[in-house]
């Protein structure tokens, strides 16, 4: 292989890779659409909330397996508690008042988790080397990180998880009876306020898991929770309601935001520079235009 | 007793359609407006001027723009400061590039470059909306603040890309201090949000509300829905891009992309969330809010004895505080304080003998 | 009642072998249809039988892909419907379909949108001519509320109405319009029988008065027949009947239609 090529397909993986970890987070969001109609754009501060806590609970010198489980907890007791607090009394409203809620409560998370745990950058090892994998590089010639190959895994199982737990179990079905229509879920006897809180609860442990590799990779710091802006033109891609559209639309914005970031870059001498920020969105924006329900979403038919 | 409709009869559609048919609301309104015209500059020191009242005019103004696109024509937009630094670059150039122009011009025209940016970025909305429309948005924003940050040309080749604003002459007139600040900024606002009070009564604001209600009836009706959207974005953007300007020459006195980004967005919105979304009014309320709160926050920390509160500190109860008021505004009364106020005084026409 | 001495003029719509479908559903099957001017056309049919989607081709919301619609002699397949607006077509929608954040005034003074000609700059200063403009058309919405009967509510939010009421603000707000043309859909369901007469005494003064032509869906068989000059049968798409109320009631097809038939 020529060192161009290889340089293509390096940079390709690494984009691919790092945009399951975006998925990860575009996840947390499908999961509370699918299930409540409600475009949570808390689900970043979530992330960052995580995190905090893990870490905090770590640095009071619990050991790593029961921090999590203690960490897990923490997130379910805040599904429930924003459940109580923020969903229930807006059962029925427009969708964009439940999304400006979230937009509210993503200012009351980030206040609160760098009020109790502090404001400063603080490094989470999770035992797993951000390094190029040797075994692939000798067998492809290529560098991979390990790391990524790991949060790849991760990011497999809970999509399965998931995938099973909405399509085979009863709760499923409830979740997607109330994303249809709130008060027809209660009419057939659907207790809502349970299966807020169960998919927030689940919502909780995406970004918890999202939290921590995030966080080990760029440090737990407040900018966490802006990884959620990254997971926003995956959404518009792939769709808000479908699970695979996360994925693939992750996989396509994390792949061509490397592409782009690179080459264009290049071709212009360094004057377009530094456009992961806008990029995505464009290119989602673009996206939108030919097909405005995503790559998987619902068409939406409005009847007159 | 004293506010009391009761013996003003309108013989007339015209008297019926005055924006204040009730004659206490337009005494009250003269006497507001000595008050702040001819009273506060002579009262107010500097500090109150320069780093208060004159943002929270500033900030009412960008609030009026997201008002009129969020609340009357009901699209939701995060890109409030994108726009709003598309009125600061392009005052700072026109001022730069074609020193000929007023400053009054530059300001307008300012606004009139970002009614044409918003416009561009209003397109999709033809065919999303909500969140979708909302994340479009958010894509004016990055894309704008990158433009203005990485195109030297804008920021005239820069090297910190902060750059002090000129001096600002109108008519003559050098318009430095504190109070002269204030009053180009009152004036500027004063009879934009006049304007904006007179479009949301008439055609153009009806076309909004009704799109925003009910699109599909709305076009039955014969509204244009991309027309209307698009005057939606324009206008609204104008009012942002004429804030922006007076941010950066009135209150800042620096040029910098850095006083647009995405948090500045999220406050402009908060405004109107707690202020009161549909409400010319509610923008101003809002404003006052956000931009006196943290101020009263220092304060009651410093009466309770903790000395000035650090600044993450700070930072965080005010992330909390106003997360929590938007939560609770959005449940115990969306329509803001406007809705308050306007319950207060239906109470007050009945007050005191409401039987 | 005057319906029999009214002039019954020219054909002013002409719907030519519409067809529509909605992905694999073929919502109407070669459907012809005349409007005159000055009648009252009823469309009836059973649930599902595509009269809704007959209104929505002729105001343009949904555009057929077979057929046209020749309307003020302008044949066309495809019609924004905005510009049908324009051209005088307005219309009401079977789930109330109002501005419900705004007053029953202003809901009734959109109606007027097209109408009203000064551009936004004159709306922002207000005085002068655009306030002579909002006064002028207040006038018409005026007019149009004494007729409803509707004076006392006209600054309550439409929201807070009860749904009979609403109804009427629907009508108003066409109204308001002067439209040559008015599409009702379903005007009078879900109303109770006093609601009813009141509702039919509007719709034959308006096509009394104004003279304008009405195209009316409705399934109650008696307003049907006591109102319409002509009335049209829709059934799986289909047209099957066409004529007065009379031919229409002995009309075999619409018998089996309604009440079903052993196959």
């Amino acid at each position: 292989m020529t060192s161009d090529l290889n340089f293509f397909f390096e940079v390709l993986f690494g984009g691919l890779l790092s945009g399951i970890m975006y998925s990860l987070v575009a996840l947390g969001f499908v999961l509370i659409y699918k299930a409540s109609g409600v475009f949570n754009f808390a689900q970043g501060s979530m992330v960052l909330f995580a995190a905090l806590t893990f870490v905090g609970i770590l640095e009071m010198g619990v050991p790593f397996w029961p921090a999590l489980l203690l960490c897990l907890l923490v997130m379910m007791l805040l599904a429930v508690g924003i459940e109580r607090i923020v969903l229930r009394p807006l059962v029925n409203q427009p969708p964009i008042a439940l999304f400006m809620a979230t937009i509210g409560l993503s200012y009351l998370l980030e206040g609160l988790g760098q009020g109790i745990w502090g404001t400063q950058v603080r490094a989470l090892d999770l035992g797993i080397e951000d390094l190029p994998n040797e075994m692939i590089q000798e067998a492809l010639g290529i560098q991979v990180s390990t790391f990524d190959l790991f949060s790849a895994g991760c990011a497999a199982v809970l999509v399965g998880g998931l995938a099973l737990f909405f399509n085979k179990t009863r709760v499923g079905l409830a979740l997607r009876a109330v994303a249809d229509d709130h008060q027809a879920a209660l009419a057939v006897g659907i207790p809502l306020q349970h299966v807020w809180a169960i998919v927030w609860a689940a919502a909780g442990l995406v970004a918890l898991v999202a939290g921590l590799l995030w966080g080990s990779r760029l440090g737990v710091q407040f900018s966490l929770s802006l990884v959620a802006l990254k997971a926003l033109p995956v959404l518009i891609l792939g769709g808000f309601t479908s699970v695979a559209g996360a994925i693939v639309g992750g996989l396509i914005i994390g792949a061509s935001e490397k592409l782009a970031e690179v080459y264009i870059s290049t071709f212009t001498g360094g004057a377009v520079a530094a456009i992961e920020n806008w990029f995505p969105y464009m290119l989602a924006l673009l996206f939108l235009l030919v097909r405005p329900q995503g790559l998987f979403g619902e068409k939406i038919i409005e009847r007159v | 007793m004293l506010y009391r409709e009761s013996g003003q009869f309108k013989t007339s559609y015209r008297a019926d359609q005055a924006i204040f048919p009730i004659r206490q609301d337009r005494i009250a309104l003269m006497v507001l407006l000595a008050v702040v015209f001819i009273l506060v500059p002579f009262v107010a020191d500097e500090y109150w001027l320069g780093s208060i009242l004159t943002p929270l005019l500033v900030l009412s103004l960008a609030a009026i723009g997201l008002n009129i696109l969020t609340g009357y024509a009901g699209q939701l937009s995060l890109g409030t400061a994108g726009f709003m630094a598309v009125g600061a670059f392009a005052a700072y150039n026109l001022n730069l590039r074609v020193p000929e122009l007023p400053l009054i011009v530059d300001f307008l025209l300012a606004g009139v470059f970002a009614a044409l940016v918003g416009m561009v970025f209003g397109l999709p909305s033809l065919r999303i909306k909500g969140f979708y429309l909302a994340v479009a948005t958010l894509a004016a924003q990055f894309f704008i603040e990158w433009v203005f940050t990485h195109v030297g040309w804008f920021t005239n080749y820069s090297s910190s890309g902060v750059i002090s604003a000129p001096p600002m002459v109108i008519m003559g007139v050098t318009v430095d201090s504190a109070v002269e600040k204030y009053l180009l900024t009152l004036v500027m606002v004063a009879v934009l949000a006049l304007a904006a009070k007179n479009m949301v009564r008439s055609r153009i604001g009806r076309s909004w509300m009704a799109v925003r209600d009910k699109d599909v009836s709305a076009e039955v009706i014969g509204i244009p829905l991309l027309a209307t959207k698009l005057s939606a974005f324009g206008i609204s953007s104008f009012y942002c891009g004429v804030a922006g300007a007076l941010w950066t020459y009135c209150y800042l006195g620096t040029v910098e992309p850095a006083a647009f980004d995405l948090s500045r967005s999220f406050q402009v919105l908060f405004m109107i969330i707690i202020g009161g979304v549909g409400s010319i009014l509610g923008s101003f309320l809002g404003a006052g809010f956000i931009v006196l709160l943290p101020i009263l926050l220092n304060n009651i920390a410093a009466m309770i004895g903790h000395g000035t509160l650090q600044a993450d500190t700070m930072a965080n109860l005010e992330h909390i505080i106003f997360g929590g008021l938007i939560i609770f505004f959005l449940i115990v009364e969306p329509h803001g304080l406007a809705r308050l106020w306007q319950i207060a005084k239906e109470k007050l026409r009945l007050w005191p003998f409401p039987y | 009642m005057s319906v029999s001495e009214k002039q019954i003029g020219d054909v002013i719509l002409r719907c030519d072998n519409i067809s529509l479908s909605f992905g694999g559903v073929r919502a109407l099957t070669n459907i012809s249809i005349d409007v005159r001017e000055h009648e009252i056309l009823a469309i009836i049919g059973p649930n599902g039988a595509g009269k809704s989607s007959m209104l929505n081709v002729i105001n343009g919301v949904y555009h057929p892909q077979e057929g046209s619609v020749t309307y003020q002699g302008q044949t066309r397949r495809a019609m924004k419907p905005h510009e049908t607006a324009r051209h005088g077509i307005a219309r009401t929608f079977q789930n109330i379909a109002l501005f419900k954040g705004m007053s029953v005034l202003d809901n009734i003074m959109t109606g007027r949108y097209t109408k009203m000609k000064r551009n936004f700059l004159w709306q922002a200063l207000y005085v002068g001519p655009n306030l002579k403009e909002e006064i002028e058309h207040r006038e018409v919405c005026e007019r149009v509320i004494d007729f409803l009967q509707i004076e006392n509510i006209r600054k309550t939010p439409v929201g807070r109405l009860p749904y009979g009421l609403q109804k009427r603000v629907e009508l108003g707000r066409a109204l308001a319009a002067e439209p040559q043309l008015l599409l009702l859909d379903e005007p009078m369901a879900g109303m109770n029988v006093e609601e009813k007469e009141d509702m039919c005494r509007f719709i034959l003064d308006v096509n009394d008065e104004f003279g304008t032509t009405i195209v009316l869906i409705e399934h109650d068989m008696g307003v049907v027949m006591d109102i319409s000059d002509r009335v049209a049968v829709l059934d799986y798409g289909k047209k099957i009947a066409d004529g007065s109320p009379a031919e229409v009631r002995a009309n075999q097809d619409v018998i089996d239609a309604y009440l079903g038939v052993a196959h």
